[in-house]
């Protein structure tokens, strides 16, 4: 009997019985739709989770900066110099893992920003290179980034993001109308500067979700003739940040951020502090090559570090490895929970197979009994059982598939998230996998069992 | 050469350490085209018998010969092919899937030959063709009188051309009209050069069969019951009716 003769006949059983296949293919669909749901619900979270990690720059990202002397050499604590400009000259020069390196100098007292009437302050004021721009993960939006000229000759031009903007000139309008205030001048604690750029306006997946929701809303209410907002008249909703949600802490961050040339920022704001070291630089962020030998830079940098701090480790390392092995923790125990319930909920589905293809075939002795009188021998009989079984089971694989499908998209419309769960090709494969794998197991002992039933005994069954 | 040699032929069962004999030291011959009838009362030994000659099931002794080739040591595999291309069975119960149409029925065993579909086809319906049965291919055999049934059954066993067609009470589900008709088929088969071995306790069968072969305690009788062969009922000048030893 070849294979197509098998499948067919498998099929026609099922047919013969559509309830009893129809429960039974049941058990395969909810394990199968409960693994696929559960890994692209997984897959979501983590996708979320490390959107958050990406936007600050990724584990390539080391971030050098000052910290106390140590106990055991706090006598030398007088000539400690902190992280400086030298550093970034060596580093530049002595760390062939380093891929770009980019210093920041920031005040110790943030500086006050004015402009259009109004005053703000923003913590993340730095004065820096160019470069900072690609490894800090910044888009400039509008107008330009400052230049290596611009550093030079410590011109008074700024780049600013998106909330500063809406700060000091107001926010976006709901229907997507923004002031860009390119050109405009800016003071910063009383320097004039001029903005030059304007960073992207940064957001999370939901947060993106969530606006574009409630303008659709707002405007659908406009277009219904509604002279008044749900929200009612303007008002302030209390002490709680600015301005209500802040939406993910690093999209927030990037929002509020001012860039200044590193030199400017040196000759406007240090050099005439007279307490201030002048070569100072407050973080170097370092760029390195390959992730694999982070360990390896790690020592390059501490290494170069400790000549030209002769020897005073005034200087500490951050690294992104603790929120990426958090990710990597928590994914890990969501993959077992969730492959574990999904396998239980399919090896449910299985016994489910397996008790049908017992009741199927004692049911069906006398049939067996005849195939072998005309000439089945045992294996064509074993293999018919296993057909039905896999055929079965790969239906209700099949059918899991687009359950699952379904219930991905139900879940995603209801709940827009950044975590939004994403199917995968290979998880769909996997669950697809299994519901024929158990089959197959929940086949075998029904299928042995069948074709080594005596052909005598089987014909004289009632 | 005869198509099938059984020669000392023993078929052994133990039951809580008895040994029953269901088959003893049984040799016999059937030819090409021999139209013989098995008869015998129940536990006689006959359906054991039938099993052999079926190649359902292997003796415990001796040998059996079927076109020179010895099949007593046969695998369960070669037997299935055995019945499958040598012998075509015929049930008293007609034994076939209610789930298949007439036509899917009679393609069953060819399906185990490897025939491909289209083939299977066409001689399923030149089978049906023989029992006269061309007219009712989609029907289910529920749908189909006794008769019918088991003229379906013939074009079954007869559609990978077997050399042997064992019949089991062929006619002990049908009224004696349509038995008659059954029978007619039987004898049109064996006059074509088919051996048909008809196992049957019914007299009236066996008196149609030239040769008779009674089976009583596990044995081939010397002397044939002329009552239980149905002989009494026929003119005395009819065939011989003695089993070759």
């Amino acid at each position: 009997m070849n294979f197509v003769n098998a499948v067919g006949v498998g099929l026609k059983e099922i047919q013969a019985h559509p309830l009893r296949s129809l429960l039974t293919l049941f058990g395969i669909l909810l394990g199968v739709s409960a693994l696929v749901a559960m890994s692209a619900i997984i897959a979501g979270n983590e996708r979320g989770l490390k959107e958050g990690l990406t936007a600050i720059g990724g584990l390539q990202k080391v971030r050098i900066e000052a910290q106390p002397v140590p106990i055991e050499q706090r006598h030398l604590r007088d000539f400690a110099t902190g992280v400086t400009i030298q550093d970034v000259r060596a580093l530049a020069a002595g760390v062939p893992e380093i891929q770009e390196l980019a210093p920041h100098i920031r005040l110790d007292i943030p500086p006050v920003l004015s402009a259009n009437g109004k005053s703000s302050r923003t913590w993340m004021t730095a004065g820096c290179l160019p470069q900072q721009l690609e490894l800090m993960e910044h888009v400039v939006g509008h107008g330009r980034m400052f230049t290596a000229l611009d550093n030079e000759q410590a011109r008074s031009v700024c780049v600013i993001g998106t909330g500063i903007r809406d700060e000091l000139w107001g926010k976006p309008t709901d229907d997507g109308e923004e002031i860009i205030p390119v050109d405009q001048m800016i003071a910063i604690n009383g320097q004039p500067f001029k903005v030059i750029g304007m960073f992207q306006h940064y957001e999370g997946e939901q947060d993106r979700k969530a606006r574009e929701l409630a303008r659709a809303e707002r405007l659908a209410q406009r277009a219904a003739g509604a002279t008044n907002t749900l929200d009612g008249p303007k008002r302030s909703r209390g002490w709680g940040g600015g301005g209500g949600r802040r939406g993910n802490f690093s999209y927030w961050i990037k929002n509020n951020t001012v860039y200044l040339p590193l030199e400017t920022m040196r000759q406007q704001f240090i050099l005439g502090d007279t307490n201030a070291n002048p070569n100072r630089i407050t973080v170097i962020e370092a760029k390195i090559r390959d992730v694999e030998k982070l360990d390896t830079a790690l020592t390059q940098i501490r290494n170069v570090l400790m000549i030209t701090h002769r020897g005073i480790e005034d200087f500490a390392f951050r690294t992104q490895e603790d929120w990426a092995d958090r990710i990597q923790d928590t994914m890990k125990n969501a993959r077992i929970s969730g492959g574990l319930i999904a396998g239980i909920s399919l090896f449910v589905g299985g016994i489910g197979i397996m008790n049908i293809m017992l009741a199927s075939i004692s049911e069906r002795i006398r049939e067996i009994g005849i195939r072998k009188a005309v000439g089945a021998a045992g294996p064509d009989i074993f293999i018919q059982i296993i057909v039905e079984s896999v055929v079965i089971a790969g239906l209700g694989g099949l059918s899991g598939l687009a359950a699952s499908n379904a219930m991905v998209w139900v879940i995603s419309q209801l709940t827009p998230t950044e975590n939004a769960p994403i199917i995968t090709w290979p998880a769909m494969a996997v669950a697809f996998g299994f519901s024929v794998l158990i089959g197959i197991v929940a086949g075998l002992f029904p299928a042995i069992k069948a074709a080594r039933m005596n052909v005598i005994q089987a014909l004289r069954y009632d | 050469m005869a198509l099938l040699e059984l020669r000392n032929v023993s078929k052994i069962y133990h039951l809580g350490g008895e040994e029953i004999r269901a088959l003893d030291d049984v040799s016999l011959d059937l030819g090409n085209g021999e139209f013989v009838s098995i008869i015998g009362p129940s536990g006689s030994g006959k359906s054991t018998l039938m099993h052999i000659l079926g190649c359902l099931d292997t003796p415990s002794k001796g040998s059996v010969k079927l076109d020179g080739t010895e099949i007593a040591s046969a695998s369960q595999r070669e037997l299935a092919r055995i019945r499958n291309r040598t012998i075509g069975f015929v049930f008293q119960f007609f034994n076939l899937l209610p789930k298949l149409n007439v036509v899917q029925n009679v393609e069953l065993p060819m399906i185990y030959a490897g025939l491909n579909s289209r083939e299977r086809r066409e001689r399923a319906l030149q089978a049906l063709d023989l029992v006269e049965l061309g007219n009712r291919l989609k029907n289910r055999p529920s749908q189909l009188s006794g008769g019918q049934q088991q003229r379906v059954a013939i074009a079954r066993a007869l559609v990978n051309n077997p050399k042997i067609i064992l019949a089991d009470e062929p006619t002990g589900n049908l009224d004696t009209h349509t038995g008659e008709l059954i029978l007619a088929l039987f004898r049109k088969l064996a006059a074509e050069g088919r051996t048909v071995i008809l196992v049957t306790h019914n007299p009236e069968i066996a008196a149609v069969t030239p040769r008779r072969i009674e089976i009583r305690n596990g044995r081939i009788a010397d002397n044939v019951d002329r009552k239980l062969a149905g002989l009494d009922r026929i003119v005395p000048n009819a065939a011989p009716a003695v089993a070759p030893a």
